[in-house]
């Protein structure tokens, strides 16, 4: 009747899994209380689960990325804390299996999680108003995106209540995920947290690839888009070409594991090499997936403050596409040691080594982008500023592990975690934390806290050093990763450092967490009664903080790379002639299949073939529902749009 | 937006919509290419079992390729009674379209249980588990394909062929004649070149 599932899988024993469960339990408590205490039931349903508009839909992604960082930071400081105690005769508080789980999960969880989340929340708030457009292309697709992907979400957090998760690294390598060496439920809530939340993300890049193609607004030529719409497209192109391998790939681990298939198993002709092939050549793309959007927040940062339009602006799009390109061409470097003959590891060894110089194209037009200029060191801009310093000693570490001899001094050791922490962090997580408060006034008309802002850089940046800087020398002295006991006393006070830099940038994360809580208290103080307040270059400044559901009363005609700061510098005065628009209607359907999925997910998983079943009926019940929805749009006249422009105006006075 | 002259026009079908499901469709390509890219690798991968010459009843799959063939034939028949808003005919070629899918699929399910009935199911080697999983995607396609078919034939009984109904039409053709090109290469990469 359950399958598996029995009451030995609830967490009674493990004080650890016992006390996660409870915080979140008692999170959920205390959100449904509030919202029943404020009655905000049809309001959450109305605003929110059920909406089409791209900007509620971001906040949505960046909500539940901030929520997943919070979780996969505690994984990092058990970790960490668990490293800087267990050597020699100590063996710390974790055993080997919980300490495998925290790894996975960690990774698991930054990645998918949070990053994707995150990207995918700023790529909504920020693309269509950029492009000048009204909506993404499909409304509804991106709301079934966003559902698949916390339905994902959500399985990775009930696995910390019921059962466990998987011991196989965030990369899960067979025969060790295989079911004869990983029997429980582990392995398959990561293989169907991914598959759900992977087809949310690979909906999102058609989505997005698409609304970018298409819907610019008139004289926005494919040259005169901002760089970060440039880059969020390269980034789509990678999702749509990258995620369906990393489908197959879950899917042939899924079909070993329940089918009794023979892909990957060690003998009965199964091909572990393949997984691992497989894995990376969705896997790479995936970390330039991640690092292209950053990238391109980090030049719109750069040239608002530096108050200087960017440098090199076609040298950046044709270096962003030479990446995108070269992203494909280089998965072998994650496993030279895999035994490919010299000539085969040269070939990918030279390709990585040549993807750092479009990067360090792209680098050198950010510094001489902030030459001369009149720098306004705004929070957005010291996340670019320490970007450039950690992400050119990542870049460069990666270079030294490109070349296959090195490689195999250093391969799955210490070092390659400080290398792709520094890149990750130190590229994406900073890029879209720049993001996140370059944008933050456009979608809710405050500014966050500056002085807490710089408080959460500096001990985010101290910490990341303290935390990460070490691990470069003990990767070099031979320390191995996911290591949760070693016996060598001199790696000791390295790793205490670490800890100590993990607990830095937990008050970062706090600090975080203080500043957006104290701006929307005190929001009086840090409105910003403007919709421009970076004097911004783009679009996306041109409309009112936070923007009406319209985007654009009139869609904007654009004749330069930089149109709003054209705008701004040229007086036009013509009366505004209003048309009636057309906006998509709210629509429960994709909230209602995210949660089919996570039914169907959590079935399958147990193995509880009739919930499978149900679940997967009903799920494609909706999906026909909604092809029987005939009015989905509905029509905002000239003269309504007028009247809510004219109030919008009088609000602003 | 601008209106290119070489594109369809927009009032009969949202374009959008259809261009949007024809770049899914390339990202389904990826996924069927990745699965012959696996077949490749495995199909040496026997474990003492059947390889890939031993599986081929080229006649029998002759047979299936002729059908899906047809099938699309019928189906670009349906497409132009919807041209030309014939309702009733275009109900008759989806309904063809749908049985000649439907005999396909049955045929494929026959093989394969054919095939488990002599010991030779996808537990028996890597080899065979690449098999059925790249012929069984496809297949599943099929099926999709054929639920698809029938909420179309619900749809135009319904509301007739207007503009939503002929967008998604559209895209079924487009779904359609694309697992038909898959076919070609599975007819040639796992049966033909198998049983060379």
């Amino acid at each position: 009747m359950f399958g598996k599932l029995t009451l030995q899988s609830l967490p009674f024993h493990e004080p650890f899994a016992l006390g996660a469960s409870i915080m979140m339990a008692l999170a959920a408590l205390i959100v449904i209380g509030l919202i029943f205490y404020f009655k905000r039931w049809t309001w959450l349903w109305k605003e929110w689960l059920t909406t089409v508009d791209h900007k509620k839909i971001g906040v949505m992604y960046i909500i539940v990325a901030i929520v997943m960082l919070l979780r996969g930071f505690a994984d990092a400081l058990l970790m960490r804390t668990q490293q800087a105690i267990a050597v020699g005769a100590h063996h710390g508080f974790l055993n080997a299996h919980h300490y495998a789980q925290i790894f996975s999960a960690h990774g698991v969880i930054m990645i998918f999680f949070v990053a994707m989340p995150f990207m995918f929340g700023l790529i909504n708030i920020a693309v269509p108003l950029q492009i000048g457009a009204r909506d993404v292309a499909f409304p509804y697709l991106n709301s079934l995106s966003l559902w698949l992907t916390v339905s994902g979400a959500m399985l990775v957090n009930i696995s910390l209540v019921m059962g466990h998760f998987g011991e196989a690294g965030w990369v899960s390598y067979p025969p060790l995920s295989e079911l004869t060496y990983s029997p429980g439920v582990g392995i398959d809530y990561y293989i169907w947290a991914l598959q759900i939340s992977g087809i949310g993300s690979l909906l999102s890049g058609i989505n997005f690839f698409f609304t970018i193609l298409r819907l610019r607004c008139p004289g926005m030529t494919l040259m005169k888009m901002p760089i970060f719409t440039w880059a969020s497209w390269s980034s789509m192109i990678l999702v749509i070409l990258a995620f369906p391998i990393l489908t197959v790939t879950l899917t042939l681990l899924f079909l070993d594991r329940y089918m009794g298939m023979h892909f990957f198993t060690a003998g009965a002709g199964g091909n572990q090499m393949m997984y691992v092939n497989l894995f990376w050549a969705w896997g790479h793309p995936e970390v330039y997936i991640l690092i292209l959007p950053a990238f391109g927040i980090f030049s719109e940062v750069v040239a608002t403050f530096s108050q200087k339009r960017l440098f090199g602006y076609a040298t950046m799009v044709w270096a962003l596409l030479a990446i995108t390109f070269l992203s494909f061409i280089v998965w072998l470097h994650h496993f030279y040691t895999m035994g490919a003959s010299a000539d085969v590891n040269a070939f990918f060894g030279i390709t990585t080594m040549l993807i750092a110089v479009p990067t360090g194209v792209k680098i050198f037009n950010w510094l001489f982008t902030m030459y001369r200029g009149r720098i306004i060191y705004a929070t957005p801009m010291l996340w670019m500023i320490a970007f450039l310093i950690i992400f050119t000693i990542g870049g460069m570490t990666g270079v030294i592990l490109a070349i296959p001899a090195i490689d195999f001094q250093l391969h799955n050791s210490l070092f390659l975690i400080a290398h792709f922490h520094s890149t990750i962090i130190g590229g994406v997580l900073f890029g879209f934390f720049a993001g996140f408060y370059y944008w933050f006034p456009k979608v809710f008309g405050i500014k966050l806290n500056e002085t807490l802002g710089r408080y959460a850089f500096f001990c985010w940046v101290i910490g990341f050093l303290l935390a990460f800087m070490p691990l470069y020398f003990l990767g070099m002295e031979g320390m191995t990763r996911r290591l949760n006991h070693y016996t060598n006393p001199a790696w000791q006070p390295y790793l205490i450092i670490a800890a100590a830099g993990a607990l830095v940038i937990g008050l970062g994360i706090f600090f975080q967490i203080i500043q957006v809580l104290y701006s929307l208290i005190y929001y009086k103080q840090h409105q910003t009664h403007t919709p421009d307040p970076w004097n911004g270059r783009t679009l996306e400044w041109s409309t009112t903080s936070p923007p009406p559901f319209y985007n654009f009363a009139i869609i904007p005609t654009v004749s330069t790379r930089d149109p709003f700061w054209e705008m701004k510098h040229t007086l036009s005065s013509t009366a505004p002639h209003y048309e009636a628009i057309h906006i998509p209607k709210n629509t429960s359907i994709g909230f209602m299949v995210g949660i089919c999925s996570l039914v169907f997910g959590f079935a399958m998983i147990w193995r509880i073939s009739w919930l499978s079943i149900a679940s997967f009926v009903v799920m494609l019940a909706f999906i026909i529902a909604r092809a029987f929805v005939r009015e989905r749009e509905y029509t905002l006249s000239a003269e309504a749009l007028a009247r809510l422009e004219a109030d919008s105006q009088k609000d602003r006075l | 937006m601008k209106t290119n002259p070489l594109m369809p026009s927009n009032d009969r079908i949202n374009i959008n919509v259809a261009f949007g499901f024809w770049l899914y469709l390339m990202s389904d390509c990826i996924l069927f290419a990745i699965l012959f890219a696996t077949f490749a690798v495995m199909h040496n991968r026997t474990f003492g079992g059947p390889g890939a010459s031993d599986l081929a009843t080229l006649p029998f799959v002759l047979v299936e390729t002729l059908l899906l063939l047809t099938s699309s034939f019928t189906c670009g028949i349906a497409m132009l009674a919807k041209q030309h808003q014939r309702k009733n005919l275009l109900i008759v070629w989806l309904v063809i379209t749908f049985i000649l899918g439907l005999v396909f699929v049955g045929m494929e399910l026959q093989e394969f249980i054919h095939l488990i009935h002599e010991g030779n199911s996808w537990q028996r080697s890597g080899f065979l588990s690449a098999f059925f999983t790249l012929v069984g995607t496809h297949g599943l396609h099929v099926v999709i394909g054929l639920v698809w078919i029938i909420v179309m034939i619900v749809q135009v009984c319904i509301y007739g062929i207007d503009r939503d109904v002929s967008t998604r039409l559209t895209c079924f053709a487009l779904f359609w004649h694309f697992l038909d090109i898959v076919w070609i290469f599975l007819f040639t990469f796992v049966y033909l070149l198998g049983g060379l």
